[in-house]
C-alpha cells in the first residue's frame, strides 16, 4: 500500500478539485438560465413554443450523459466544416466547453421539469387574484410565482444541483483533466489504484455533504415564514 | 512459505476464480484500439499483428489461451490485478514499467513519427513546435519522448489512439505523435489520406525503450522463459515471418 | 445501414448486453431496496445504522468513481491486504459481474428511499389489524406490507430504473460489450462519430419511451381497484 502518493500529489489534486468545482459552477449558472428559459416555453399555451422545448428536455432526460458528451465532443469533429464557416469551431475544439456545453444542457433539461412543476402548483387563486389588482405577467412572476415556485422547487433543484457535480466526473472521459480526471494520470503514473480512487471518493463525498449541508441552511431560510 | 487458497463462489454471481495452475489457460491482456496491431473489427473480433503473434507464441509453448480486453490506462493494474497473465499490447521496455512488471525480450521495435494535415506547414523542432498542439496517446513511451523533447508545446493526452487520431482529424490538434507503424496504418487509411507524415524517425533509447516486448507480473519468471523461447522458436521456423509479411512490407523486429 | 458500414449489428448486439446487465441490475437493486428499507425502519438501532451509512455514503460518490473503484481498486486492495499475510488471493471480477454489482449496489440505495416512501403509506392499523389476528411479522410483510408498498413504489422504482439504464452506458468504461462500446468502436472505425452516436442515442431514447409505456401501464393496472 502506498498512501503517500495522495500527498505526494496532493497539489496536482486540488488542480482537478479547482476544475470540478468550476465546471459545476458553470454549468449550474448556465443551465439555470437555460431552464428557466424552457419552463416559461413548456409551460406556453402555444403549441410552436412548447414543442421545441419539450423535446430538448426529452432527448437530454432519455439520453445518458456520456453519450451526449461523445455526440457533442467527438460528433462535432464530423462537421468542422460547417462549424468553422459559422465560425463555432473554435469553441467547439475545446474539451472543456463541449463539456460545460453539455452539463449545462443536461442540468437545464432535468431543472426546466422541477421548475414547471412548481410554477405549475403555485395556487391559481393567487394569481387570478393578482391579475384583477392589475399586475402585469412580469411583475406577476417576480412577485407572485417566481418567489412561492422557488420554494416548492427547492429540494428537488438542490438534489441536481448535486447530481450534476457528481456527474462532472464524467468529463475525464473527453480529456478534461478534472478531479477524475488527474486521478487517472495519477494512477497511470503511480499504479496506486485504489489509493487514488479511494482518497478521490472521499474528497466528493466531503464536496456532496458540504453542498447538503449549506442547501439544508437555504431551505430553513427559504421557509422560515412558517416556522 | 507462501500458501495459496482458493475460494469458492460466495454468491452464484459473485465468483471468486480459483488461482491458475500451471498447464491451465493463458490469459492474454490486450487493448483493442491500436490498429494494426491490435483492434476490433465489425464483428467484434480482435485483429492485427500482436493477436496473431499471441496466438503463435501460445501454438509454440503448447498452451491454451483467451484475450481479455482492457483501457490502455488500466492494462498494468489489470495485470497487477490478474485479471490477465500477458500483455501483449505493443508496450515497449521501459525502466520505468520495469519497476512494475516484468518483461519478455522485445518482438519488434518501432520509431515515433509524426504526421499533421496536408497543406498544413508545420515542422518537427521544439521551436516551430512551440504552444501548438500535438495529439499522443496517454501512458505511453511515446508521451514521454514527446514531453521531454518538446517542452514547449501543448500536449493533448488521449486514452486510446483512435480517440487521438479522431481528434487529429477532427483539427483539435495540430500534429499527431504515435508509433511509426500504427501512424502508417492510418495515413493508410480511407480518412488519414487527408494527412502526412512529417520530420524524422525518433528512436532515442532513453524514452523509447528497448523495443516492444511482452508484460508479464514479476515473479511469474517461468511465463516470461516460457514466452521468450516461444519467441524464439517463431523468429525460427518462419511463423514471425509469414505474419510479418501480412502486415509490413518490411521486417519490423529490428536488428 | 445508417451509414455505419456494417457496425450498426455490432451496436444492436451491444444492446442485448445493455438491457441484461440493466435488468439484472435493477432485480439487485430492488432487493437490497426491500432489505435496506426494512432495516431502516426496523427496531435494531446496528441495522438502522449500517443501512443509514450505505445509502449516505452511496449517494455521496459519483458512479463512475464506485465502479472504477470496484472494478479495478477491490481486487488489488484485497491482494494487497492478504498479501501482508503471506497468503494469495484472486478476486476475478468480469466486467458483466462488476457492472451488475456495481450498478446494483448504487442503484439499491436509491430503493431503499422508495421503498421506505411505499412502506410509510401502507396504513398502520392494517399492520395492527394484522398482528392482532395473530399473523407472524414474516406473514404480515408478505401478505399485508409488501403487495400494497409495491403499488405505491412503482413510480419511484420507474424512475430509478430509467437512471439506472441511462447509467450502464458507464460500464463501457471497463470493457463490456454494451451499446456504448460497440458504439466507440463504430465511430472509431467508420470516423463518423456523430452518426455513430446519434444512432445510440436514438437506441437509449427508445428505451426511455418504452419503460415510460410501461410505467403507464402498471399503474392503471395496480391502481384500478382505487378509483
Amino acid at each position: 500500500m502506498s498512501w503517500h502518493v495522495i500527498w505526494d500529489n496532493a497539489a496536482w489534486l486540488l488542480e482537478g478539485f479547482w476544475v470540478t468545482i468550476q465546471l459545476t459552477a458553470s454549468a449550474v449558472s448556465i443551465g439555470l438560465f437555460i431552464a428557466l428559459i424552457l419552463s416559461l416555453l413548456t409551460l406556453s399555451t402555444h403549441r410552436f413554443y412548447r414543442w421545441p422545448a419539450e423535446a430538448i428536455t426529452f432527448f437530454f432526460r432519455g439520453t445518458p450523459l456520456l453519450v451526449q458528451l461523445f455526440l457533442v465532443y467527438h460528433g462535432s469533429g464530423q462537421f468542422r466544416h460547417e462549424l468553422d464557416a459559422i465560425g463555432l469551431w473554435s469553441y467547439f475544439r475545446e474539451a472543456y466547453f463541449c463539456a460545460v456545453f453539455v452539463l449545462a444542457l443536461n442540468t437545464a433539461a432535468y431543472s426546466s421539469e422541477i421548475f414547471t412543476g412548481a410554477i405549475r402548483s403555485v395556487d391559481k387563486n393567487q394569481i387570478e387574484a393578482g391579475r384583477a389588482v392589475g399586475m402585469t405577467s412580469f411583475i406577476l412572476y417576480r412577485r407572485i410565482i417566481l418567489p412561492q415556485a422557488l420554494r416548492i422547487a427547492w429540494t428537488g433543484y438542490s438534489n441536481e444541483i448535486i447530481f450534476i457535480m457528481q456527474a462532472t466526473s464524467l468529463v475525464s472521459i473527453i480529456t478534461v483533466l478534472d478531479l477524475t480526471g488527474v486521478a487517472g494520470r495519477i494512477i497511470s503514473k503511480t499504479f496506486a489504484i485504489y489509493e487514488v480512487y479511494i482518497a478521490i471518493a472521499l474528497l466528493y463525498l466531503v464536496i456532496t455533504y458540504t453542498m447538503v449541508f449549506i442547501f439544508s441552511r437555504i431551505e430553513k431560510r427559504l421557509n422560515r415564514h412558517k416556522a | 512459505m507462501k500458501k495459496i487458497i482458493s475460494v469458492l463462489c460466495i454468491l452464484s454471481a459473485l465468483c471468486f476464480s480459483v488461482n491458475t495452475l500451471a498447464g491451465d489457460k493463458i490469459k492474454l491482456g490486450t487493448e483493442g484500439a491500436y490498429a494494426p496491431f491490435n483492434s476490433i473489427d465489425a464483428k467484434g473480433k480482435l485483429v492485427g499483428f500482436d493477436i496473431e503473434i499471441g496466438e503463435a507464441l501460445c501454438a509454440a509453448m503448447e498452451a491454451e489461451c483467451e484475450w481479455v480486453t482492457s483501457d490502455w490506462d488500466g492494462i498494468i493494474p489489470a495485470l497487477l490485478a490478474k485479471k490477465f497473465d500477458a500483455i501483449i499490447a505493443s508496450m515497449s521496455i521501459t525502466e520505468e514499467r520495469k519497476q512494475k512488471i516484468a518483461f519478455t525480450q522485445k518482438y519488434y521495435t518501432s520509431p515515433v513519427k509524426f504526421a499533421r494535415m496536408k497543406g498544413s506547414s508545420f515542422e518537427i523542432t521544439p521551436d516551430k513546435l512551440k504552444g501548438k498542439y500535438i495529439a499522443v496517446q496517454s501512458s505511453t513511451v511515446t508521451e514521454n519522448f514527446v514531453r521531454a523533447t518538446f517542452p514547449k508545446a501543448k500536449i493533448k493526452a488521449y486514452k486510446s489512439q483512435e480517440e487521438a487520431n479522431l481528434d487529429f482529424l477532427a483539427g483539435r490538434v495540430d500534429v499527431i505523435a504515435a508509433d511509426s507503424f500504427v501512424l502508417y496504418d492510418f495515413l493508410d487509411s480511407k480518412q488519414g489520406k487527408q494527412a502526412e507524415a512529417v520530420g524524422p524517425d525518433f528512436d532515442d533509447v532513453k524514452y523509447l525503450g528497448e523495443g516492444i516486448g511482452i508484460g508479464v507480473r514479476k515473479g511469474n519468471s517461468e511465463l516470461v522463459n516460457k514466452l521468450n523461447a516461444a519467441i524464439k522458436k517463431i523468429r525460427e521456423d518462419g511463423t514471425y515471418q509469414k505474419i510479418n509479411n501480412k502486415y509490413f512490407k518490411f521486417d519490423v523486429y529490428g536488428s | 445501414m445508417f451509414g455505419l458500414e456494417g457496425y450498426s449489428s455490432a451496436i444492436f448486439t451491444g444492446l442485448q448486453q445493455t438491457l441484461l446487465v440493466g435488468l439484472l441490475a435493477m432485480l439487485l437493486a430492488c432487493t437490497i431496496g426491500v432489505f435496506g428499507a426494512l432495516a431502516k425502519t426496523s427496531s435494531n438501532k446496528l441495522l438502522r445504522v449500517v443501512a443509514s451509512f450505505y445509502t449516505a455514503t452511496i449517494r455521496g460518490i459519483p458512479e463512475l468513481i464506485l465502479l472504477l473503484l470496484i472494478f479495478y481498486g477491490v481486487p488489488t486492495l484485497v491482494q494487497d491486504v492478504f498479501a501482508g499475510f503471506d497468503v494469495e488471493v484472486i478476486i476475478d471480477l468480469n466486467p458483466f459481474v462488476a457492472g451488475v454489482v456495481t450498478l446494483g449496489f448504487i442503484y439499491g440505495a436509491f430503493s431503499v428511499e422508495v421503498f421506505r416512501g411505499a412502506f410509510g403509506q401502507v396504513p398502520a392499523g392494517q399492520i395492527e389489524a394484522a398482528k392482532a389476528m395473530g399473523m407472524r411479522p414474516w406473514v404480515v410483510f408478505y401478505r399485508i406490507l409488501f403487495p400494497q408498498a409495491l403499488r405505491y413504489s412503482i413510480p419511484g422504482l420507474s424512475n430509478v430504473w430509467m437512471l439506472l439504464i441511462k447509467a450502464t452506458a458507464l460500464i463501457s468504461v471497463i470493457q463490456l460489450d454494451e451499446v456504448m462500446r460497440m458504439t466507440k468502436i463504430a465511430a472509431n472505425a467508420t470516423q463518423k462519430p456523430f452518426t455513430a452516436y446519434l444512432f445510440a442515442a436514438l437506441l437509449f431514447l427508445g428505451i426511455t419511451l418504452v419503460s415510460m409505456m410501461l410505467q403507464k401501464y402498471l399503474e392503471n393496472k395496480y391502481t384500478r381497484g382505487y378509483r
